[in-house]
């Protein structure tokens, strides 16, 4: 190596030209490395946003309903179970065949009612039992509207593509067009992706279940995470001596660490639901799944930062009469506790983000009702987005995106609260 | 109801003990000097009072469901007994209706007024259960208390306990990994009954269906691992082409070549497609790099499967990226500035000196990054399920389907499981050879660059 320097020393001036464009190409392949990895970021997050900011408006239709008290309280009974049971689908059918009077035949009434969503009868329910003294007065509603609609409001579904090929046909699309030029259909804020949970039906399915069993799920893992992942790290950064366990025990959390997530998940489910005989699809196991993968993120973390704690301070803590125990827990550990706390959060976030144990036990169920326990079954927002990735209808699509968003976002600020903390609270010693 | 009044209960008591342990001390103390502080005569009581109380109630659970069928045959006539099918018979039957909650509902009258009795039963239990665990506490505290003396070295028990308890923590590391390795090796045993390991390993034919029907088309399903594993390869190593040149050059540029200022902004840029969930690059691959692909691959006249192993490696790549670049900067960066002084007087290019000098020196390092990166590759999950195919095909083309060992474990594993069939249990079968894989590329990466490490510290 020294020979070829000391020729390329002496080399003519082409030579050094051609050394100098060896240079700039390397530079180059190391800038456009860099930039090939922004651009991929970029890419992935526009493409992301792109389908699913659309979610957050959902296409509304106004119609005049009568809440008709003969349909409503069916024989005088104006109780709550009775307002409950009342088939609230009919005074939308009624109201949609008011307006449009010369559609007839069942075939066609079908197609009609088919613009607003099967569901919209709940949100009827909910108004009146909210407010039984409306019944027999007739007021403008803004009820939601089919997942078809609101695709076609949107924009995703074409109307140069053939009738035959389109979810609603020419005639669909005239009644929405009328409705449109009476503004009588209108896109506004989603509130039900924010407050249901799944659901068959595109237009009222929403994340909050999902939402509700990752912070159940989250709420475990931190429980059993940050006190046994703090005890072993305290005790093989402090008190360990260079024993044959203390060797064991490291060399199996730097093992732990680079183990497949879906191992863990294969744990979950042969010890704690075949052999322990736990409730499947539970937050309480899968939280305990996640913690034992989180571990290992946790005791590194605590390391570090005990490492990072100067002898002086166990010093002057041995001398004014401290005992080991003492030295640890009131000086150690309180002065590393931030940097233990933002390793805890980087934790959490990824167990936040992990998906495949969580398919191993059990909660990826297609779950309707929001979790209200630890043992529940439930579904996490990870989960749901894999869950919503594998439906087939489009307006799930922007669903998932959006969902996916709200993950990121949560994301963002755990690892945004893990910087700002390790800025604010680091201290160079 | 009950359970929170226990705890309310054992709440009090601990507080009380420690209490009681701390006033005694000082009195006791009051003349004499303390070998500890009084805190820690407080301690050593709260831990007498709770410590046995919460080992007898976990004790008492674990008994609680055997002793409480007993009670239920012992207090009901036997005829009602032999009616419903027999001791044994009879307990699960009861106390598989308590579980369900629907006592109410249950149209068949002895059982029903047998379940009826049967949470009678354990809500006497439990409060019995409950009342002597208080007890045991109570007791616990006047014992820890009287051992209390001036000369009593309560730090010294306290902390002993306290330190017994950092290792009790460090061992359910060990008990993880025990458990990992114990739950697959006896599902993966069971499933060898099945099928022979030699088919597993060797076979060329992957279709784990196994028949409803024993006269069914097909019923013998084949476990022949290798078309899967050659799948897991295939993807790994698009994504390895993808990553290890664009991670490489990144870590060049932010060790070597970006100005402070430029290095601290491109490397959390970097950090957050490590922290962006696989879940998330599961539904770009599907969503997004899929279609493109395939269009892309029809502008060449080429056909290219929809869930194409060539979309989930390029997008696994992606996902690989951060690991590679952000383990190769720091290897990098433990280079000797030394090394880089001798290139530059020897009138080297800056460029020259990174290629010729300082990547050969990090090399091993270098190295042990792309082996933990290959085994996050081989054990990445989500990308390859949302974006790689069900079906096995052996085959090298990156244009087609093929599957991966995660697929298959997730296939076989979601859904209504029986874990008597030879299709449930494969999944724990490939899952052991999936950890096996992992943890010795794992191991071979770290023993690298610890060698490495030891030559320049």
């Amino acid at each position: 190596m020294t020979d070829a320097v000391i020729t390329k020393k002496r080399a003519a001036p082409s030579r050094s030209r051609s050394r100098a464009r060896a240079e700039k190409r390397f530079r180059f392949y190391c800038v456009g490395a860099v930039l090939a990895a922004v651009a991929f970021l970029i890419f992935l997050l526009t493409s992301i946003t792109l389908s699913g900011y659309t979610a957050l408006l959902q296409t509304h239709v106004r119609l005049d309903v009568t809440y008709d008290a003969a349909v409503i309280e069916r024989g005088g009974n104006r109780s709550a179970d009775a307002l409950m049971g009342a088939d609230y689908g009919a005074l939308i059918r009624q109201s949609l065949m008011t307006k449009f009077p010369n559609v007839e035949g069942r075939k066609n009434l079908r197609r009609l009612f088919a613009l607003v969503s099967d569901q919209a009868r709940f949100e009827l329910r909910d108004r009146i039992t909210a407010n039984p003294d409306i019944i027999g007065k007739t007021e403008p509603i803004w009820l939601t509207a089919s997942g078809d609609v609101d695709m076609l409001m949107k924009g995703y579904m074409r109307r140069d593509v053939p009738e035959g090929e389109r979810r609603l046909d020419n005639q669909q699309i005239g009644w929405i067009d009328l409705l449109s030029s009476e503004d009588s259909i209108e896109k506004r804020l989603n509130v039900a992706f924010f407050t249901h949970a799944d659901s068959r039906t595109p237009e009222v399915a929403g994340i909050w279940g999902a939402v509700v069993g990752s912070f159940y799920t989250m709420v475990i893992t931190l429980l059993f995470a940050f006190p046994v992942g703090l005890m072993t790290g305290v005790y093989l950064q402090e008190f360990a001596t260079k024993n044959r366990w203390s060797r064991l025990v490291e060399v199996n959390i730097n093992n732990l660490a680079a183990v497949p997530s879906i191992v863990f998940g294969l744990l979950g489910l042969a010890v704690f639901l075949n052999f322990g005989g736990m409730p499947r699809s539970a937050p309480l196991v899968g939280g305990i799944t996640l913690a034992l993968m989180t571990l290992p993120t946790i005791i590194i973390a605590t390391r570090a930062s005990l490492l990072a704690i100067p002898p002086s301070i166990r010093e002057a803590a041995r001398g004014v009469g401290a005992s080991e125990t003492q030295v640890v827990l009131h000086h150690v550990v309180p002065l590393a506790m931030p940097g233990i706390l933002t390793g805890t959060i980087i934790g959490m976030a990824r167990a936040l983000g992990e998906t495949a144990p969580l398919l191993m036990i059990g909660m990826v169920a297609f779950i309707a009702d929001i979790p209200q326990s630890f043992t529940d079954p439930a579904t996490a927002l990870p989960v749901q987005i894999f869950l919503w990735a594998d439906s087939p209808e489009r307006a799930f699509v922007e669903r998932t995106a959006a969902a996916t968003l709200v993950l990121l976002a949560f994301l963002i600020t755990m690892n945004g609260l893990a910087i700002y903390m390790r800025k604010r609270f680091e201290r160079r010693w | 109801m009950a359970t929170y009044l226990f705890i309310i209960g054992l709440l009090v008591l601990s507080s009380a003990a420690f209490a009681a342990g701390r006033r005694r001390a000082l009195a006791v103390g009051a003349n004499r000097r303390l070998h500890s502080r009084p805190i820690h005569h407080g301690l050593y009581v709260v831990l007498w009072c709770v410590v046995p109380a919460i080992a007898v109630l976990a004790l008492g659970s674990f008994f609680e469901q055997p002793l409480l069928g007993s009670f239920l045959v012992v207090t009901t006539e036997p005829a009602v007994i032999d009616q419903l099918g027999g001791r044994e018979i009879f307990i699960d039957k009861v106390s598989a209706l308590v579980k369900s909650g629907l006592v109410s509902q249950e149209p068949q009258e002895p059982l029903r007024l047998a379940a009826l009795h049967y949470l009678n039963l354990q809500q006497i239990v439990q409060a019995g259960l409950f009342v002597f665990v208080l007890g045991v506490a109570l007791g616990g505290l006047a014992w820890g208390r009287r051992a209390l003396s001036p000369s009593f070295r309560a730090r010294n028990r306290v902390e002993g306990f306290f330190q017994g308890l950092l290792i009790a923590g460090s061992a359910i590391s060990i008990l993880t990994t025990i458990g990992i390795v114990l739950s697959m090796l006896f599902e993966a045993i069971r499933f060898f009954q099945f099928i022979p390991w030699h088919e597993f390993l060797f076979g060329l034919q992957w279709s784990p269906q196994t028949a409803i029907r024993a006269d069914q088309v097909g019923q013998t399903g084949a476990f022949g691992a290798i078309p899967v594993f050659a799948g897991t390869l295939l993807i790994t190593c698009l994504a390895m082409l993808v990553a290890v040149p664009v991670g490489l050059f990144s870590a060049v540029y932010t060790s070597e070549y970006a100005p402070p200022k430029i290095r601290a902004t491109v490397k959390p840029v970097l950090e957050i497609l490590a922290g962006v969930p696989t879940v998330v690059y599961g539904f770009f691959a599907a969503l997004t790099v899929a279609p493109l692909v395939r269009d892309g691959g029809g502008l060449f006249g080429l056909d290219v499967a929809s869930e194409s192993a060539l979309a989930a490696g390029l997008v696994m790549g992606i996902m690989i990226i951060p690991f590679i670049s952000s383990l190769s900067d720091d290897v990098i960066n433990a280079v000797p500035q030394s090394l880089r002084d001798g290139s530059y007087a020897m009138g080297a290019t800056q460029s020259e000196t990174i290629r010729q000098v300082v990547l050969p020196a990090a090399l091993p390092g270098i190295v042990g990054a792309i082996l933990l990166a290959v085994s996050r590759a081989i054990g990445e999950t989500m990308i390859v399920v949302m974006a790689a195919g069900l079906a096995a095909n052996l085959t090298a083309n990156p244009l087609e389907a093929v599957t991966t060992v995660t697929v298959q474990i997730v296939t076989l594993l979601v859904g209504d499981q029986e874990f008597d069939s030879a299709k449930t249990l494969a999944a724990f079968a490939l899952g052991i050879m999936l950890f096996t894989i992992t943890l010795c590329l794992n191991v071979l990466a770290l023993r690298v660059v610890e060698k490495y490490r030891e030559k320049y510290d």
